[in-house]
């Protein structure tokens, strides 16, 4: 990479370069500037102090977050490691399956999780056919996990599945053949090796889950999590510097848990998402 | 690490020509391996498979295969890919299990026993190391699933490493190591563990020609010094020969031939085992009486008998046992139509009324002569006609990329082994 690119190649990255610094390196200043701006455009912290009266749905908004991520985390962990063990053939068709939820349209999804989950919905239409009282389900905290794990577990199967196809069987044979039992080459070798995927599947469900808005509102019951609150100030209220300084301490957070994550995988680039 | 072993303290560390010799290393390790109550068990068989048969999709790959191998011996599993010699390996290994028949280890039907519980270690054919563990850790790997205590681990960990000389390259990454060291590394993972059987799957087939030629002699040395069983499986006859005690020839599921490798050559059993091992003229015959047949129209005195009157038999002759004379002296005579100089002879192609017949011969013959040949009575041997009879002709359609073409197992190797550099195999 010593050699000195020639112009046509720098050419070719300029579009990208453009819409990066028109669409994000802009738009991260501007979050900068409202965010330690008051409505007159005057410097000031007032807006981290403001913040604090948002506190509890920080904290709601990282616990759900946590917990969807972990929720898919143990889902997909064992099922990545079932497909990464199926004959060639069998993976495509069950990674076939695991992509197939995002060709459809997150709202359109979420709309349809919202029309299951209903108090008049397809789950209690089956609960009262077969006599069982019903389950109140949506507006609930657990209705928004249950949006977001539907929605994401793809993004923690993938990066998951990733590492794990990429272990060849001889080695897990080369585990039992020294003597470890299938515990001991699960801790011995299957999870030091499958740990990138993991790092890069809980970064990759952690950050939209904890960003997310719109799950909340439809699936929890005008609930508000980080996301809404952002949403609103930028739309309804119009307070952009509440909203910026929000998206910044935001930011900033899942950036340390980033950092913190990464390095648990040695660093590998699996993982750096960030 | 600082306690070092018995072996660190008294070899001080080896350098660079690691590859022949090995010195004090195999007089501790015989020590500790063989023992003295171990010299009452050496003609016992370890293992012994009897009536295996396996299949896949309904296709067969070992069909009523049995074998008996005795404690400390160096038996090769030879034959061509998907001749089923890796599937018995596999058997042994407890990573396949038979339809039909029993597997016995140390007398013990080990039917059903899972790979972790068995006595045996394997050197997979690509080494199948750990990624993530560094050298130290991949030898050690055996021994923390044991959980044998730090010290213990620490000292058999570095002798494991003295044997196969790569003692200072504990914290080496497995990624920056070349083949023949992970080889080593593969040998001592196997071996730390005091398996009384190590099952060797072509381990030296990604290894270029000069450094699988050493490996040979160091795994024989090894084998020696350790005192236990190994069993080998290889597709390449030369290595078969060179290094075993007694030969498996095996093909289409089916053992073809058990023998020492001197018997394997000198008395092959069938067409295929004169075929796959060495060259052969394999020749259309009939045993007229003991002591005398008829093959290429002529009548030949043998030394070979008991085969009947008038018996259709299959007759090999090598090629190096064939003495060139003046077409007036020859037992036979014919037209050379090819020579070709191999540096230690010539290796000529005599046609015989329309047979082919090849000739390994010093003297330098060139295309076009009209040469005789003499065939003494030692050096014609009998085989028993068989499925494989007329199968393998003569040398009509010989050229050396026959033997790779006809080898599904050597453009493998060397598509996927493409980091390990030249891949030089010579048959």
């Amino acid at each position: 990479m010593t050699k000195r690119r020639g112009l046509g190649q720098r050419l070719l990255a300029a579009p990208y370069i453009v819409w990066a610094a028109i669409f994000i390196i802009v738009p991260l200043c501007m979050v900068l500037y409202y965010a330690f701006t008051d409505a007159s455009g005057a410097f000031t912290l007032q807006n981290f102090s403001d913040i604090s009266n948002f506190s509890h749905t920080f904290v709601l908004s990282i616990w759900l977050g946590a917990l969807s991520t972990i929720i898919c985390l143990v889902i997909a962990y064992p099922l990545a490691y079932i497909i990464s063990r199926l004959s060639p053939r069998a993976q495509r068709f069950m990674m076939m399956l695991v992509m197939l939820p995002m060709w459809i349209n997150l709202l359109l999804r979420t709309y349809a999780l919202m029309k299951i989950l209903e108090d008049t919905g397809l789950i209690n239409s089956i609960l009262e056919w077969m006599g069982l009282p019903p389950m109140h389900m949506i507006n609930t905290q657990g209705a928004v996990v249950a949006g977001m794990v539907y929605n994401f577990i793809p993004y923690m199967i993938l990066p998951i599945y990733n590492v794990m196809s990429r272990i060849d069987t001889p080695v897990l044979e080369a585990s039992r053949d020294l003597g470890g039992n299938f515990w001991q080459t699960f801790r011995r070798v299957i999870f030091p090796l499958s740990l990138p995927g993991i790092v890069s599947g809980i970064t990759m469900v952690f950050v939209p889950s904890v960003s997310t808005f719109y799950i909340s509102t439809k699936l929890g019951g005008n609930m508000a999590l980080v996301g809404d609150i952002i949403e609103f100030t930028f739309t309804g209220e119009a307070n952009y510097n509440v909203g910026a300084t929000m998206s910044l301490i935001l930011m900033v957070m899942i950036l340390v848990c980033m950092l913190v994550m990464n390095r648990f995988s040695d660093g590998d680039e699996e993982a750096m998402i960030v | 690490m600082e306690g070092g072993g018995i072996l660190t303290k008294k070899n001080p560390p080896s350098g660079g020509n690691f590859l022949t010799k090995r010195g004090k290393n195999s007089i501790v390790w015989l020590y500790y391996f063989v023992g003295k109550e171990r010299d009452a068990y050496m003609s016992e068989n370890i293992i012994s498979l009897e009536n295996i048969s396996v299949a896949f999709d309904g296709e067969t790959i070992l069909d009523q295969i049995s074998l008996d191998i005795k404690d400390g011996e160096f038996i090769t599993l030879l034959g061509p890919s998907g001749c089923g010699k890796t599937t018995t390996l596999r058997i042994l290994g407890g990573f396949v299990e038979p339809m039909e028949g029993r597997a016995y280890f140390d007398g013990q039907c080990i039917n059903g026993v899972p790979a972790h519980k068995r006595q045996v270690s394997t050197i997979f054919q690509r080494y199948a190391l750990f990624p993530h563990l560094n050298v130290y850790e991949n030898i050690a790997f055996g021994l923390r699933v044991r959980k044998v205590p730090e010290a213990e681990l620490c000292d058999r960990v570095e002798e494991a490493l003295a044997l196969v000389n790569l003692r200072g390259f504990e914290k080496r990454k497995i990624a920056a190591l070349s083949g023949g060291q992970q080889q080593r590394v593969a040998i001592a993972r196997a071996v730390v563990t005091r398996p009384k059987v190590l099952l060797l799957d072509e381990p030296l087939a990604a290894l270029d020609l000069k450094l699988r030629k050493d490996m040979q002699v160091e795994l024989k040395n090894i084998q020696q010094s350790l005192g236990i069983t190994f069993v080998f499986v290889t597709h390449d006859q030369e290595e078969a020969l060179s290094m075993s005690d007694r030969v498996v020839v095996m093909d289409n599921g089916k053992i073809q031939q058990i023998g020492t490798p001197q018997d394997i050559y000198n008395e092959p059993q069938n067409a295929f085992v004169a075929d796959f091992i060495g060259e052969s003229n394999i020749l259309d015959g009939v045993m007229l009486r003991d002591g005398l047949c008829r093959l290429a129209g002529k009548e030949f005195v043998c030394v070979d008998g008991g085969f009947g009157e008038n018996t259709p038999v299959d007759v090999v002759i090598r090629p190096e046992d064939i003495k060139v004379t003046a077409p007036q002296d020859g037992m036979l005579s014919g037209v050379v139509t090819g020579s070709t100089f191999k540096g230690v002879h010539y290796e000529v192609i005599v046609d015989i009324k329309g047979f082919k017949w090849m000739i390994q011969t010093t003297a330098c013959i060139k295309e076009g002569d009209h040469i005789g040949m003499v065939i003494g009575p030692e050096d014609i041997h009998i085989m028993q006609k068989s499925e494989y009879s007329g199968m393998f002709g003569d040398y009509s359609s010989f050229s050396n990329e026959m033997d790779y073409i006809d080898d599904p197992a050597y453009d493998l190797s060397e598509e996927e082994e493409g980091t390990e550099g030249g891949e030089d195999r010579v048959d």
